[in-house]
C-alpha cells in the first residue's frame, strides 16, 4: 500500500502546478514530515475559540 | 593608528581618527580594499567588490569639511546582498535573481550609514534566499569561517561574519528571519544586534518571511553597534513593516552599566541539547552579568515549531511562481524544503499564527519581573562545512535547520537581541541578551558591560 503522504505530495504538487521531478521526492517528504510533525505539535496545544492570530487586517 | 592596526580598528575608532585628519578615509578604504583583495579569496565572505564607487565616496569623505561630525567618516562596510546596491542585481544568494535588473536605488540603511560618513566597499556571500543557517552557497561556494576555514560561517549572513570577523572590514549588514544575524555572530565570534521586528527600514531589500524577517549590524565591539544602529533608525513608508517610531538613542546609554538592571537565565528548552562550551559561554556572561535567577520561557519549543512553519509556507508563497517555472535553478536544498512549504495546509498555518500572539502575550509578562534574558545563540560552536547532523539531547538531527533552535523562539515575536560573542578556545560561541520590545538599549547596554569586563570580546583570528 503507498504511503500517504507520497500520494499526498503527488497530488499536491499536480493541483499546485508545482514540478516534482522523482529524485525530489524523498526530500520533499522529509522536509514536509518535519513541518507537518512541528504543525501538529503547534496546533495541539489548546487555546480558546476567541484568540486572535498574530496578523490582525486593521482598514 | 598604524596600517597594521587598520584591520582590527573598530568603526569609532576609524571614524575619530578620519575625523581628526590623522587618517584620510581614502587610505581606510584602499587599506580595506587590499585586504578583501588578499583574504576573500580564502574567506569567500564578498561576492561584489564596489571598489571605484567606495574610492569615489572616500574622496567626498575627506573633502568634507564636516567630517569630524560624521560619526561613520570614512568607515568601510558591506552588506548581505540582499541588500539593494544601486547598478547591481539584487542576488540574495540565488543563480535566479542574477537576471534581475540592476538596482537603480541603494536600500536605505545603505544611504543612512552612507551619509554618516561610512563608505561601501561590497556585497556579502549569503545562504540562498536566506533560507539557511549554515553559511554555504552552492552556487558562490561557501564562505569560511576566520578562525578555522575549514568550518561554517554559519547563516544565512555567513559572509558579513566572515568579513566582519575575519577583519575585512569593521561593520557589515545582515537579515535575521529566524537567526542569521545571531547564528553567524555566534560561529564567527563578532558582536550582532538582531533590532525589534519593524525598527530598522527594510525597504529596497530581498525579502524571505515578511512577518519574520529583521535587518540589523556586525561589529567587533558594541559601540560600533550602537553607532550605527542608531544612524539607521527611523520610520520609512517604503516598509509596511516598519514602526512608526522617532529615533530611540542607544549610544548615550552604553555606558551606563548594570545597575538597576535585572537580568535573568533562560532555562529549561534553553539548556536542553546545548554542547557543553554553549553552556559555558553561557555561565561565563550570567555570572559576569550578575544573573542568578532563572526564568522559563513558556511553550518555548512549540515557538520554534511556530515560527518554523510559518517560515517555510510564506517563503513557498514568496517563491511559488519561482518555483513553478524554475525549480532547477534553486540550490536543490532549498527548493525542496519550499516545495514542501507550499504544501502545508493553512489551517495548521493559522493555528502557528493564533499561538504566536498567545506566546508574545507570555514572553511579555516575564519582562515585568526583568530587563534582559540570556539565552545561548548557538547549541555549538562552528560544525565543519559540509556537515549535515549533530547530535543534539541524543537525538541526530541535520544542522542546516537546527542552528537555530534557541534564535527562533525569540525572533519569532520580534524581540531585540544582541549576540554577544565569548572567545573560548579554540573557537568562540555567541549568547543572546534579550530585552522587551524597543529596548535595544538595554541589551546593548548590558552587552557593553560586559565588554568593559572582558567577559565578551570579539577574538582576532590568525589569517
Amino acid at each position: 500500500m503507498a504511503d500517504p503522504l507520497d500520494e499526498f505530495i503527488v497530488a499536491a504538487a499536480a493541483a499546485l502546478q508545482l514540478p516534482l521531478e522523482p529524485d525530489w521526492q524523498a526530500a520533499v517528504k522529509a522536509n514536509l514530515a518535519v513541518t507537518l510533525q512541528h504543525a501538529n505539535f503547534v496546533a495541539g496545544f489548546a487555546l480558546p475559540d476567541e484568540a486572535e492570530p498574530a496578523p490582525i487586517y486593521k482598514a | 593608528m598604524g596600517a597594521a592596526d587598520l584591520p582590527w580598528a573598530t568603526s569609532a575608532e576609524i571614524a575619530h581618527a578620519v575625523g581628526a585628519g590623522e587618517q584620510s578615509a581614502l587610505g581606510v578604504v584602499d587599506a580595506a580594499l587590499s585586504r578583501i583583495a588578499k583574504l576573500n579569496p580564502t574567506l569567500n565572505a564578498f561576492t561584489a567588490v564596489t571598489a571605484e564607487r567606495a574610492r569615489a565616496k572616500a574622496r567626498a569623505v575627506d573633502g568634507s569639511r564636516d567630517k569630524s561630525a560624521l560619526p561613520l567618516a570614512g568607515v568601510p562596510f558591506a552588506v548581505k546582498n540582499l541588500f539593494d546596491i544601486q547598478g547591481l542585481p539584487t542576488v540574495a544568494g540565488s543563480k535566479i535573481n542574477r537576471a534581475r535588473p540592476k538596482a537603480d536605488r541603494d536600500s536605505p540603511l545603505i544611504e543612512k550609514l552612507e551619509a554618516a560618513g561610512a563608505v561601501l566597499v561590497g556585497a556579502l556571500n549569503m545562504g540562498e534566499y536566506a533560507y539557511d543557517f549554515t553559511g554555504e552557497n552552492v552556487h558562490d561556494g561557501p564562505s569560511r569561517n576566520p578562525h578555522d576555514i575549514t568550518r561554517m560561517t554559519g547563516g544565512s549572513s555567513g559572509g558579513s561574519g566572515g568579513a566582519v570577523g575575519g577583519g575585512l572590514v569593521p561593520l557589515a549588514l545582515g537579515s535575521d528571519t529566524n537567526g542569521s544575524i545571531r547564528v553567524p555572530s555566534s560561529l564567527c565570534g563578532i558582536f550582532g544586534l538582531k533590532p525589534t521586528y519593524g525598527r530598522l527600514s527594510r525597504a529596497r531589500s530581498f525579502p524571505f518571511v515578511a512577518s519574520l524577517d529583521h535587518l540589523g549590524p556586525f561589529a567587533r565591539s558594541t559601540l560600533d553597534l550602537a553607532l550605527s544602529y542608531d544612524v539607521m533608525q527611523g520610520a520609512d513608508a517604503d516598509d509596511a513593516g516598519c514602526a512608526q517610531r522617532g529615533h530611540e538613542f542607544a549610544t548615550p546609554e552604553l555606558t551606563r552599566g548594570l545597575d538597576g538592571l535585572r537580568i535573568a537565565v533562560a532555562g529549561g528548552y534553553f539548556k536542553k541539547g546545548a554542547f557543553p562550551e554553549a553552556l559555558a559561554a553561557l555561565e561565563r556572561v550570567a555570572k559576569a552579568a550578575g544573573a542568578r535567577d532563572e526564568v522559563e520561557i513558556p511553550e518555548a519549543a512549540r515557538a520554534r515549531a511556530a515560527a518554523y512553519v510559518i517560515t517555510t509556507t510564506e517563503g513557498a508563497a514568496l517563491h511559488l511562481d519561482r518555483l513553478r517555472r524554475q525549480a532547477r535553478d534553486f540550490d536543490p536544498a532549498v527548493r525542496d524544503r519550499l516545495i514542501a512549504g507550499a504544501m502545508v495546509p493553512a489551517t495548521l498555518v493559522d493555528k502557528a499564527q493564533i499561538f504566536r500572539r498567545w506566546y508574545r502575550e507570555r514572553v511579555l509578562d516575564l519582562f515585568k519581573t526583568c530587563d534582559a534574558i540570556v539565552a545561548p545563540a548557538t547549541p555549538c560552536t562552528a560544525p565543519k562545512i559540509g556537515q549535515q547532523t549533530f547530535t543534539l539531547d541524543g537525538v541526530e538531527l541535520p544542522v542546516r535547520p537546527n542552528m537555530g533552535i534557541y534564535t527562533q523562539p525569540i525572533s519569532f515575536i520580534g524581540l531585540p537581541v544582541v549576540a554577544v560573542p565569548v572567545p573560548l578556545s579554540p573557537l568562540p560561541i555567541a549568547v543572546q541578551i534579550i530585552a522587551a520590545p524597543w529596548r535595544e538599549d538595554v541589551a546593548l547596554r548590558i552587552a557593553h558591560a560586559l565588554e568593559q569586563m572582558d567577559a565578551v570580546a570579539a577574538p582576532r583570528p590568525n589569517l
